[in-house]
């Protein structure tokens, strides 16, 4: 059993200097954190809770934003809406009637529709009081503005049968609901302006052009005869249709098309672009949940802090002994780092793995596709790390500078 | 041979003072000298600078003047890291309160002596093994520090400061936590080591323990009032 023991004064590795193995830094901070495991655990909630709410912000983000792209492309980007233009300077507020024909004549636009604000209210009945028009308008327009705007019929037809000469007509969603049209069973009729007219059809609300929900459609020929007496009324908007290739160029160039004597009345705009913008609106209320996170962030750094501050102070006598046995003051810094470095990381894995679930469950409640960016995950971490690391630095600081015989000392 | 070693320890003129309000004058120009082979009882009454002149001797703390050379090198010109890296190689320490870590085995704990050596886990635990053995815990390998007894423990420590085959073994009051059997097993420890050709200086304040080691050193107010082997017994 006894060793034999030789005394080797003249060892050369006797004055090597200390050494600590990169292996022996994780096993140290390892063993550091497990034998804290509460208070370990508390502080890297904390970090959890943060990483997982960024991870879970931007994921959600991304997610939804795909969601719309998706249904963007379901709907088209390609849709251009010609109004004239209403600023100050603006014309007479109306397009000229030859727009239709020079824009239907632009190679890259495939489909034209044009809309007509009539000046005429609708009511349900004569019973109602003048004013009460429920902010419905009168549209004249053609049956291709259906298929313009990829719009669905609910019910009924679009405008009748087509070469009617007697007005029909066809109701947005809102001015369905408005009038208190449900079915076409009981042959509903409306009261627009003077005359009684039949309703044929309901429609589908219009994703790309919301304020058509509003409508209450006429077709073009039967309401200038019947309703206006004979004058054309101009156009108040014109749908169009572009080869999305060349949407840009054929965007250019339809002020002119439409009205080439003051193109500079014309506006031109892109329905999508309005849903996109209404969804970047959105994220203002994500960045709600980025504030919060990055609150949960520095909460969980704090805490990290002030478990290693406390874990210097009751650990001098463990920072003594590995004094004692060839830690130098480099080895006591690098193991408190590395301590909370671990809580870091450890914050950071939980927090990104709570990140992704809650963006997956959430993404899947929503029928959403799951997407989780990237730069979530590797920002995620790194922030969780990033903090890890400064709430170590003052700690392992103070470690390192704590003498071997205080530290020993300490009780 | 032995005449042209150079002492284990050297202590010259070795003065300690701390800072504040009074000042204290923890040890007072001591010198002495412990040869290889040596096993060496310091004592003397509490606050008398006992733990102060073991600290010089380990190189755990500089002394405020005077010099200490340790097998034969003199560690006032070495810097912070290779002063840390001669105590690390060069000496095994034992403390009353033992110094363990929580929830880490026996075999772990003392594998940590060659810690900061840069050896490699499995050779540090083989070492360990082998030390362990050598106190007589070789049955208690995997077991952590709350399911020993205070003597068992104590070995457990002994083996941490042998793990590098330290020349010289520095125990402050290593018995002072322990009954009188434990403290027994651990005196026969050092005596064994002592038998190997270590050198070992155990502070105590157990008279009978004291009396059973070759040396005497006594110590009081900062100074070495009398020395066993140079028979001498300073008056202040
Ligand atoms: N860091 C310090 N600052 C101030 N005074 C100190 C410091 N360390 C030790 N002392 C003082 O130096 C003197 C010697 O202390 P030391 O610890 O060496 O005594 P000791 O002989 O080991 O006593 P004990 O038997 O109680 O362990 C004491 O008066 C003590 O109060
Ligand atoms: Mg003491």
């Amino acid at each position: 059993m006894d060793q034999a023991y030789e005394h080797r004064p003249d060892d050369v590795d006797a004055m090597a200097p200390s050494r600590l193995r990169v292996p022996d830094i994780v096993r140290v901070a390892t063993t550091g954190m497990q034998a804290r495991k509460a208070r370990a655990a508390l502080s890297v909630l904390g970090i959890a809770i943060g990483i997982a709410s960024l991870v879970g912000v931007l994921g959600l983000s991304e997610s939804s934003k795909s969601d719309l792209i998706d249904q963007l492309d379901a709907l088209g980007t390609d849709l251009l809406t010609i109004t004239p233009g209403q600023g100050f300077g603006a014309g007479d507020g109306s397009l000229p009637d030859t727009a239709t024909q020079m824009i239907d004549r632009v190679p890259t636009v495939t489909e034209v529709a044009t809309v007509a604000d009539l000046p005429i209210d609708v009511y349900r009945n004569d019973l109602i009081p003048a004013e009460q028009t429920g902010a419905l308008t009168v549209r004249a327009t053609d049956p291709d503005l259906l298929a313009t705007l990829n719009g669905g019929i609910a019910e009924g037809s679009f405008l009748g049968e087509a070469g009617s000469i007697y007005p029909t007509a066809t109701l947005g969603s809102v001015a369905a609901e408005r009038l208190g049209v449900s079915d076409l069973e009981d042959q509903p009729v409306v009261l627009v302006g003077e005359e009684w007219v039949q309703v044929v059809g309901v429609l589908e609300p219009f994703p790309l052009a919301p304020d058509l929900d509003r409508s209450v459609f006429i077709g073009h020929n039967a309401a200038v005869d019947h309703l206006l007496d004979g004058d054309d009324v101009a156009a108040s908007s014109i749908y169009v249709r572009v080869d999305p290739q060349y949407l840009a160029a054929t965007r250019d160039i339809l002020p002119a098309t439409a009205d080439p004597e003051n193109p500079e009345e014309v506006e031109v705009t892109r329905p999508s672009d309005v849903i996109e913008a209404q969804a970047a609106a959105e994220s203002a209320f994500t960045s709600l949940f980025l504030g919060l996170g990055l609150v949960a962030l520095v909460v969980g750094g704090i805490g990290i802090a002030n478990v290693m501050v406390i874990g210097v102070i009751e650990r001098r006598g463990e920072i003594g002994l590995r004094r004692a046995i060839g830690a130098t003051r480099r080895h006591i810094r690098i193991q408190f780092l590395a301590e909370s470095l671990l809580m870091g990381l450890v914050g950071g894995m939980v927090g990104v793995g709570l990140g992704c679930a809650a963006t997956a469950a959430y993404a899947a409640s929503q029928q959403w596709r799951v997407i989780i960016p990237p730069v979530a995950i590797g920002g995620g971490m790194l922030a969780a790390l990033l903090i890890g690391g400064i709430a170590g630095l003052y700690p392992a600081m103070r470690a390192s500078r704590l003498a071997p015989t205080e530290a020993l000392r300490a009780d | 041979m032995a005449a042209s070693a150079p002492p284990a320890l050297e202590l010259t003129k070795v003065s300690k003072h701390y800072g504040g309000s009074p000042p204290v004058v923890a040890l007072d120009e001591v010198s002495v000298a412990v040869d290889p082979g040596e096993m060496v009882a310091v004592v003397g009454p509490s606050g008398s600078g006992k733990s102060t002149m073991l600290n010089m001797m380990g190189s755990l703390d500089r002394p405020t003047s005077g010099s200490v050379s340790i097998e034969g090198i003199d560690t006032t010109e070495l810097d912070d890291d290779r002063l840390t890296a001669l105590r690390g190689r060069r000496i095994g320490f034992v403390f009353q309160r033992f110094f363990l870590l929580a929830g880490v085995s026996a075999t772990d704990n003392v594998a940590n002596g060659l810690l900061y050596t840069g050896t490699p886990l499995a050779k540090r635990r083989q070492a360990a093994t082998a030390s362990l053995e050598q106190v007589g815990l070789g049955h208690r390998l995997e077991h952590v520090p709350s399911e020993l007894s205070g003597g068992e423990t104590q070995r457990v420590a002994v083996a941490r400061a042998l793990v590098h085959n330290p020349a010289l073994i520095l125990a402050d009051e290593p018995t002072g936590n322990l009954d009188s059997r434990s403290s027994a097993a651990v005196m026969a420890l050092f005596q064994k080591l002592n038998e190997q050709g270590r050198t070992i200086v155990i502070i105590t304040h157990d008279p009978a323990i004291a009396e059973s080691l070759p040396r005497q050193i006594r110590v009081l107010d900062g100074r070495v009032e009398h020395d066993s082997r140079t028979a001498r017994t300073v008056l202040s």
